[in-house]
């Protein structure tokens, strides 16, 4: 089994900067022994020259040209020597530009460059958005209400959920956190499937195994929540390396959150990823907080777009509130994904407008007015409504309309979810291993035979 | 030949029949393996297959556990299974439970697999045995080869298995020659994961092992053989699914127990062997269940202090005598 002939070697990155010559004059000695000399931190230093030791070989520029006495030349690849101790800068001079394409009131913003999007793919983008809003809401209050134990809401997040997935092909694989449904939503999951698996019936594709929103599709290559933090990203490159073992025309995308990026795994990721040359997009939903951690709890420097270029791993921070710059940013990275078989970090600034969970209220530690302000003046679904409104594409009896089907469709799926018996008995006992070991069957006869002699210890809504 | 050979041996023949497996973990390539288990098979398999990792155990066994939920058969390495409590979660939340939580709908065909146990001379992390930690864990399967015919027939058994695999190996084995049948030889050879073997056959006695103890474990049933004590030797090879009906078939007939592990006494092997023969055969019993295990200390590194650390054949003989009251029980001793 070969390597993919498709993939490129990488070449050098137009946004490192290239000395033609040494920028330094020869010292003497003298200046050695004058600390301030060759102690001055200045930002126009940091600015001029940043990168020069940390990337792989065959991503940096090669120093052919460089007298070979200015040169450290090392197995990671060759270094220009410099006589003036400067230390990198802890932060970048400049915090790495937002991408975006539509403005706060939906419009176009002169001489953006985007991925064109067909109406009927962007009326799909809308109403996926506001199916998602409403799913949240009708969700959350079965919860409330104590008919299921546990939910998490999307709110604020609708375009990057929405957006990211209409960017990709089904046959891209999801690592999700559990933020993502509107992924799965957009990939044809339907409300009824999304009640099943929140109410754990039998018709729930994981049996009633998982608590609520850790939905699964291998139909759809949405793989089952994993509740630890981070994990899906070794996951998701792991994934990756299979397809492009399998050279299949496909990638990966994994989500995680601001707080997810403090995990182990995610340093382990993104450097495997690297290394391994493989086809993942990593999607982060920097919604400023993790539980009540806010950002600048979690980490310093230029958020997680910054740590890209560490990883020797092509970067791009957008606005997470945009659909179209999201849009435009998965489609382009899958593309380079794909076709230089590269890992991409994908850096999605937003709020998280809900609570963290309805295990959460996040007024305990967060103003109430500016979860409003977000909530109200910068939320993404009008934001996109507004633009397909000026194409002619959405009106507002298409609105309402929509809303109230939608509304009807959950409230209805979810007295059937209720309806429908959990699973089985024998359930508990399977998916263990891929065939039930002895004792395990064992285990299942035996329950079986005292629940059949004492039904009476035992609740009634287990059926044997 | 040397469980180093078998071991090689059924990794070659598993690759070159699967293309889907492949192996990964610090220096498998280039370098062979810190003990040579890979030799020859970054050659034979190309980059692609046989992948030097950067040095980070949760980074490798992570980005495993994805290409197994994703179409691959990836076999991880451990440079020694101390090392892989760095990433645990990887194997208990993420290889373990994956089948289950999907309701079947993503299996986890992988093998984690490395040196276990106490090695000679080199400390405490780098000498314990992790039987007993995953077996505990439902989801995984837990192999401990002691011979060549089980390292091979063990080994290509778990690369087949649709399960995840924890395959315990021993660094003081690596190098042990053991005569091999022609049948094991044979390229379709396989053992099957659930079931112990029985070495010796005895009467008086059951004496059940596994890994590295299954030698000590013989050479005291030789000694115990001269004094006109005939110890049955049970190399258990998979700890999970333990067989317990062979264990317990064997205590019916000898109506004494001694179990040996390498590992810390406190809820190990021994423990579930005793808890199982307590359950399912203890009219049978004639005299106490003794464990013979580890100190319950972190491994010292003197050679002294490390030998009193762990069992060694005369703990094992005594025990035996004990049990078949040719020398004053402990209790009564005490």
């Amino acid at each position: 089994m070969g390597l993919p002939s498709m993939i490129k070697q990488s070449s050098c990155l137009s946004s490192l900067t290239h000395p033609q010559k040494p920028p330094f004059p020869a010292r003497n000695a003298q200046n050695f022994r004058d600390p301030d000399a060759n102690f001055r931190m200045t930002a126009t230093l940091f600015s001029a020259r940043r990168f020069k030791s940390v990337k792989a070989e065959k991503q940096l520029c090669p120093l052919d040209n460089v007298d070979h006495n200015q040169v450290l030349d090392l197995p990671g690849g060759k270094v220009v020597l410099t006589p003036e101790m400067r230390f990198i800068s802890e932060s970048p001079v400049e915090r790495a530009q937002c991408y975006r394409v539509l403005d706060n009131d939906g419009q176009l913003i002169m001489c953006s460059n985007f991925k064109k999007v067909s109406e009927e793919i962007a009326v799909k983008m809308y109403t996926d958005m506001v199916t998602l809003q409403t799913m949240d809401a009708v969700f959350y209050e079965a919860q409330r209400q104590g008919r299921i134990s546990f939910y998490a809401t999307t709110i604020g997040e609708e375009a990057i959920n929405i957006a990211s997935a209409a960017a990709l092909t089904t046959d891209d694989l999801v690592f999700p956190q559990y933020r993502e449904p509107g992924v799965l939503l957009w990939r044809g999951f339907t409300l009824q499937e999304f009640a099943n698996q929140c109410f754990g019936n039998k018709a729930d594709y994981g049996k009633g195994r998982q608590m609520p929103i850790h939905y699964g599709s291998s139909k759809l290559n949405y793989f089952t929540v994993s509740a630890t933090i981070a994990t899906q990203l070794p996951h998701a490159v792991g994934a990756a390396y299979s397809l492009k073992m399998d050279r299949r025309n496909a990638c990966v995308i994994t989500y995680f959150g601001d707080g997810g990026s403090s995990e182990g795994d995610f340093h382990a990721a993104l450097n495997f990823s690297a290394v391994m040359e493989v086809p993942v997009i990593f999607f982060c939903r920097n919604n400023g907080w993790a539980i009540s951690t806010p950002t600048s709890d979690q980490f310093r420097s230029d958020g997680v777009v910054g740590r890209g270029r560490g990883y020797g791993v092509r970067s791009i921070r957008v606005d997470g509130n945009d659909a179209l710059a999201i849009y435009s940013a998965v489609h382009a990275a899958r593309e380079m994904a794909i076709s230089e078989c590269r890992p991409i970090l994908i850096e999605a600034l937003t709020y998280r407008v809900g609570h963290h969970s309805t295990s959460d209220d996040s007024t305990k530690y967060r103003p109430v007015d500016e979860i409003e302000w977000w909530r109200s003046a910068r939320d993404p679904v009008a934001r996109f409504r507004k633009w397909i409104e000026s194409n002619g594409w959405w009106c507002s009896e298409a609105e309402s309309e929509l809303r109230n089907n939608v509304r009807e469709q959950l409230l209805h799926a979810i007295q059937v979810a209720e309806k429908v018996e959990k699973p089985p008995l024998a359930e508990l006992f399977m998916d263990v291993y891929d065939v039930p070991p002895s004792n395990l069957c064992e285990q299942e006869k035996l329950l079986g035979e005292t629940v059949r002699r004492n039904p009476q210890y035992y609740p009634s809504d287990v059926s044997l | 030949m040397t469980v180093r050979d078998a071991l090689n041996s059924a990794l070659d023949e598993e690759m070159s029949a699967d293309p889907k497996v492949f192996l990964m973990g610090e220096e498998v390539g280039e370098y062979q393996g810190a003990y040579k288990i890979s030799k020859g098979l970054l050659e034979k398999y190309g980059p692609e297959r046989v992948l030097d990792t950067p040095i980070t155990e949760a980074g490798f066994t992570g980005i495993g556990v994805g290409a197994a939920y994703y179409g691959l058969r990836p076999i991880v390495e451990f440079m020694t299974f101390n090392f892989s409590m760095q990433a645990i979660d990887h194997i208990i939340n993420s290889a373990a439970k994956s089948n289950y939580m999907s309701a079947g709908q993503i299996s986890v065909p992988i093998v984690f697999r490395g040196p276990n146990g106490a090695a000679a001379g080199v400390g405490a992390q780098h000498s314990q045995c992790y039987a007993a930690w995953y077996a505990t864990c439902p989801g995984l399967k837990v192999l401990c080869p002691y011979s060549s015919e089980d390292a091979r027939g063990l080994l290509k058994a778990a690369i087949r298995d649709p399960d995840p695999v924890v395959f315990l190996e021993n660094e003081l084995l690596y190098g042990e020659s053991f005569p091999v049948s022609a049948e094991s030889l044979d390229s379709s050879f396989c053992l099957p994961i659930g079931k112990a073997k029985i070495e010796r056959e005895g009467k008086d006695v059951t004496i059940t092992a596994f890994s590295k103890m299954v030698g000590y474990a013989l050479k005291a049933a030789e000694i115990l053989a001269k004094e006109g004590i005939s110890a049955e030797v049970i190399n258990l090879r998979s700890i999970r699914p333990l067989d317990r009906s062979t264990i317990n078939a064997s205590v019916r007939k000898t109506n004494r127990l001694i179990t040996v592990e390498e590992g810390f006494p406190q809820h190990g092997v021994g423990a579930e062997i005793c808890t199982s023969v307590i359950e399912e055969s203890f009219g049978y019993l004639d005299a106490p269940v003794e464990r013979i295990a580890g100190a319950d200390v972190p491994m010292p590194y003197a050679a002294n202090l490390e030998r009193m650390a762990v069992p060694q054949v005369e703990d094992i003989v005594r025990a035996a005598k004990r049990a078949c009251y040719r020398s004053v029980p402990l209790a009564a001793a005490a």
